[in-house]
């Protein structure tokens, strides 16, 4: 039996309420256990430890992922490292390839990823370079919410039939949860349009807000252990605020057995604008953060902005094209038969431009308003405001004013006038931090039940030792800490020691299997079958993902409610 | 008899996955339905490598799998510049093995990809590609423009499946409400079909690519009368109705990647794309050669980070296509060995790359001879993949589909091939202390 011991380790395990205790920790067999018997043993000398951090939002396999690494070879060029006796060769800085991915969140302390965005035609492609991300633990979200079957479903009404269709989704792309973006816009950009939320998509009579409310009725139906999934309508539109709010008001009176949100909307960053144009623009983060504060039903994560050079990708065809009309930069675009589209163009965050610098100021205003940390996650969406290597630096500006005082600094002016950042005093504690990268998002998507984001007996072996004490106030050192861990531990064994990476185990991937009547199944497959017969281009029993495309699997079960 | 569904081609990148076949006593005895005549060929089975076996005195004698492996090891382990080179006609799982042995060799790994779409990849890391699934073009396409591809011959059932003959939600009256314009320097098979077929002078893409762009942005007076053999009548005429379009969908060939200004031409292409999609939506494809080309450029770029002409001598990836492909090496006679795999180097580079190939030990892994096998110095006979052997392989268009094994074979699998010559490369280096 394998047996580790982790002492005077100074414990932030929020979801167990331990808050900065001197703790040991016990695993064997790669699961924390009451005590242990012949450990080995690592000696934490005081400093901070945590559960593996659980990463809810993050692009790092898959389609777009990949076009953007191969468009941007300028990009690949910036993360060389070669192979190692370890470690496989490394390349890419917002774009990292699937071992650098692998290898530099476990450096940070992170035990799983979410990646964000699997559209269900290409699920395959995601899940091969899942499996050639090592070390972490993961899963991915199909785009469940311009497809024609779930517009089809929404404007019948049919909600059973619509949870049976989501059922089936999962089950053929081994999915984790309910991805919506810009519903409806994206199938508009079939035909190279948008739309709000609640203008009505033509041919299948349906409004975005229709969409949502509906997968939202139909994931509480199958019980799912994560909510829905939210990219809202007009990402990066000043003034889509009130859209946002609109958003979360949708699905308020949506039940859920689960004790979790019943949306989760993210990049939120994106979606906080105030102002009618780009001259006028300014931060509406405390108007989001109020409404989070007022209401339970809703979780978000900030999007928050990395500055410098990024890649930005997103299943939301039309925002990507209006950013490249706006930077005149490279643009792909990939739309994918009746379910989604996607698309990538490379971003430029400056402190000097007026406009990122109040983006820049967005994502970290929503964290410091938004008051219970419960509610709200750490995240860049990565990489499109910037790659999640920057998160050392995001939790460094979150517990130190002095830090983003400085750093505003250096800034555009406008950062006085139209952002909040430099009327926030709070600063976060380490508690906090545990919360919004570990504790609050395993929550959020169901897996603390399975392991995730906790230590407490029976939680995985996942363990972070940064080398820091809990004292450390200089925010340097706090964000040196949290880029490079003094020890990442994953199912018991030692992955990273030092800020090294000295072994690679496979992640496994969580996959949900929801179950439901077999009538309704039959039902939804006549309309899905006919999808297949006249309009896809790929046959019904080529679809599904077959397990070799999952060699480590993790399922989680449900049921449809009748 | 047992009638199979469902069967996957791994013929063409367009991966048709609807074939139906009988198999009996392990052999596919009838293809039924939904394969071009040369998918069928392949499914049906031809002429095959019958042993492993090793280069004696210039001649290719039979041996054993463990004799060729053991050669095909020493040879890539005494290497100081070993080339692995192919990729592009077997599945993505053999491909991972391959990136992994070019890790261990140091070795440059490159892929067809070098002497096909290498310029539409230049040209989309220059741009980017506004592109689509081709089940959109099959549902939403009314306008079709292919320019320099014929697939009529050379991609037999892309326009059934696909494109102008296809029937989808919005295009159910099939071809009678679409418009077809056919680009290239001769009449064609598929240029017969066209309603705009617009014949240019061989080079001139690049030109009459500018002629349309500038009209389509607006610019129709400084289009002279006449741009590469093509009248200003004629470019008028399919810029509006391109600009008419209620979704148009471009797919280029190998006409235009090979001849005149190269990835220029491409580059030149995205932008007449993106400049008609100021006007309605547009869309722009290439039409990809081998099953899995597409494939192999996905997984080279994930593992790598660069798509093809890949040098891991330093340990890390470096990427630069016009030094590193395998013609530049092998015309700078910088190789000392080479791996090829499901691919003919032999009957498609240039005469001076391939002089150098036949001096220097050349490792072949294929199902079938080709001019390779005639100055190969290790073959290895390999199951059929997408008949013999499963595996993922990515469409044209990037929409991964398994292919399936329908009979069982007497050869191994490339990937099985490949992983018993990194192992016994790093017996080797283990043994001589490195």
């Amino acid at each position: 039996m394998a047996e580790v011991l982790i002492k005077n380790g100074v414990v932030y395990d929020p979801l167990n309420g331990v808050k900065g205790e001197k703790k040991d920790i016990c695993i064997r067999d790669g699961k924390v256990v009451e005590s242990v018997t012949n450990p080995k043993v690592i000696d934490a000398e005081g400093r901070v430890v945590m559960p593996g951090g659980v990463d809810i939002h993050s692009h790092i396999a898959g389609g777009k992922v990949n076009s953007g690494r191969l468009f941007r070879p300028e990009d690949g060029r910036k993360g060389l490292e070669a192979k190692t006796k370890v470690c496989r060769m490394q390349s890419g800085y917002s774009v990292p390839n699937t071992f650098a991915i692998g290898y530099r969140y476990a450096k940070m302390g992170y035990t799983f990823v979410m990646e964000a965005a699997m559209p269900p035609l290409a699920a395959r492609h995601t899940h091969e370079e899942l499996v050639d991300i090592p070390i972490l633990d993961n899963a991915a979200l199909p785009l469940l919410d311009n497809n024609w079957m779930t517009m089809e479903y929404v404007n019948g009404g049919d909600m059973d039939l619509l949870a049976a269709y989501v059922a089936w989704i999962m089950k053929a792309t081994k999915g984790f949860g309910v991805k919506i973006v810009n519903p409806g816009g994206t199938e508009m950009w079939g035909w190279g349009k948008n739309c709000s939320l609640n203008d009505t998509v033509p041919t299948f009579d349906v409004t975005p807000a229709e969409i949502i409310k509906g997968l939202a009725e139909a994931n509480e139906k199958l019980e799912m252990p994560h909510s829905i999934h939210v990219h809202t309508n007009m990402l990066g539109h000043p003034g889509n605020f009130e859209i946002t709010k609109e958003t979360y008001d949708l699905v308020k009176g949506v039940n859920t057995v689960k004790d979790r949100q019943v949306m989760h909307t993210t990049h939120t960053q994106f979606h906080s604008y105030g102002g009618t144009n780009w001259g006028d623009f300014e931060s509406k983060a405390d108007a989001i953060a109020g409404y989070i504060n007022q209401n339970d039903h809703a979780t978000i994560d900030i999007g928050s902005v990395i500055l410098g050079d990024t890649t930005t990708m997103t299943a939301d065809g039309p925002m990507e094209y209006s950013l490249y009309q706006i930077t005149g930069r490279k643009w792909t675009n990939h739309d994918v038969e009746l379910e989604t589209g996607s698309g990538i163009t490379p971003f430029l965050y400056s402190g000097k431009s007026p406009v990122n610098t109040i983006q820049w100021a967005i994502g970290m205003e929503l964290a410091l308003l938004v008051e219970d940390p419960w509610k709200i996650a750490l995240t860049t969406d990565h990489p499109n405001a910037g790659p999640f290597i920057g998160y050392p630096i995001l939790i460094s500006m979150l517990m130190s004013k002095k830090r983003r005082e400085e750093s505003s600094a250096d800034m555009h002016k406008v950062i006085y006038d139209k952002a909040l950042l430099p009327s926030i005093d709070r600063e976060y504690d380490l508690n906090e931090i545990a919360i919004i990268t570990r504790g609050m998002t395993a929550k959020a998507l169901g897996l603390h039940e399975h392991g995730k984001g906790h230590l407490g007996v029976g939680a995985d072996g996942d363990v972070a030792i940064y080398d820091m004490s809990p004292e450390e106030t200089d925010a340097g050192k706090i964000q040196k800490a949290f880029l490079n861990t003094k020890y990442t531990i994953k199912d018991g064994q030692i992955v990273v020691k030092d800020g090294e990476v000295v072994a690679t185990p496979d992640g496994k991937t969580y996959f949900v299997t929801p179950e439901c009547d077999d009538k309704l199944t039959d039902e939804m497959m006549v309309k899905l079958k006919d999808k297949f017969d006249h309009y896809y281009t790929v046959t019904l029993n080529n679809y599904p993902v077959q397990d070799a495309y999952v060699p480590n699997p993790y399922e989680i079960k449900t049921q449809m409610r009748g | 008899m047992v009638e199979v569904t469902d069967v996957v081609c791994s013929l063409c990148g367009c991966v048709c996955d609807d074939i139906v076949v009988e198999v009996e006593d392990n052999k596919v005895t009838k293809v039924k339905r939904g394969a071009c005549s040369v998918g069928k060929s392949k499914l049906m089975g031809h002429n095959r490598i019958k042993s492993p076996a090793i280069r004696v005195n210039g001649e290719l004698k039979d041996c054993s799998y463990d004799e060729a492996i053991k050669k095909a090891a020493e040879i890539l382990a005494a290497s100081r510049r070993p080339l692995l080179y192919g990729w592009s006609s077997t599945v993505c799982e053999a491909d991972k093995v391959g990136v992994e042995l070019a890790e261990e060799l140091g070795a440059v790994i490159d892929n067809t990809a070098s002497v096909c779409h290498g310029p539409s990849v230049l040209a989309i890391q220059d741009v980017g590609l506004p592109s689509c699934t081709l089940g959109e073009v099959k549902n939403r396409a009314d306008v079709i423009i292919y320019w320099g591809a014929n697939p009529a011959e050379a991609h037999a059932n892309h326009m059934k499946r696909y494109s102008y003959v296809s029937k989808g939600f919005w295009t159910e009256e099939g071809k009678k409400a679409k418009k077809l314009v056919v680009v290239d320097v001769r009449a064609t098979k598929t240029s017969k079909m066209a309603d705009v077929f617009l014949q240019i002078e061989q080079g001139k893409d690049y030109l009459v690519f500018s002629a349309l762009r500038a009209i389509l942005y607006g610019h129709a007076d400084v289009v002279p009368d006449e741009v590469g053999g093509v009248s200003k009548k004629d470019l008028l005429e399919t810029a509006e109705m391109m600009k008419g379009a209620k979704f148009g969908a471009t797919f280029f060939g190998m006409g235009v990647t090979h001849t005149g200004a190269r990835q220029n031409n491409i580059v030149n292409a995205i932008q007449m794309t993106r400049a008609a999609h100021t006007h309605t939506k547009f869309t722009i494809t290439p039409m990809r050669g081998h099953y899995n080309v597409a494939g192999i450029n996905q997984v080279c770029t994930w593992e790598t980070g660069f798509p093809f002409a890949v040098d891991l001598t330093r340990g890390y990836a470096w990427y630069n296509p016009g030094e590193l492909s395998a013609t530049d090496l092998l015309i700078r006679q910088e190789c000392d060995a080479a791996l090829i795999i499901a691919s003919d180097p032999g009957a498609h580079f240039p005469g001076e790359s391939i002089k150098h190939l036949a001096k220097i030990p050349v490792i072949q892994i294929d199902p079938f001879p080709n001019p390779t096998t005639e100055f190969a110095d290790v073959v290895f006979p390999a199951a059929v993949s997408g008949v013999e052997a499963e595996g993922n392989v990515y469409r044209m268009d990037n929409i991964p589909i398994r292919l399936r094994k329908l009979i069982d074979s007497e050869y191994p699998e490339d990937e099985a091939i490949l992983k018993r010559i990194l192992d016994e490369v790093r017996a080797i280096k283990e043994k001589e202390g490195n």
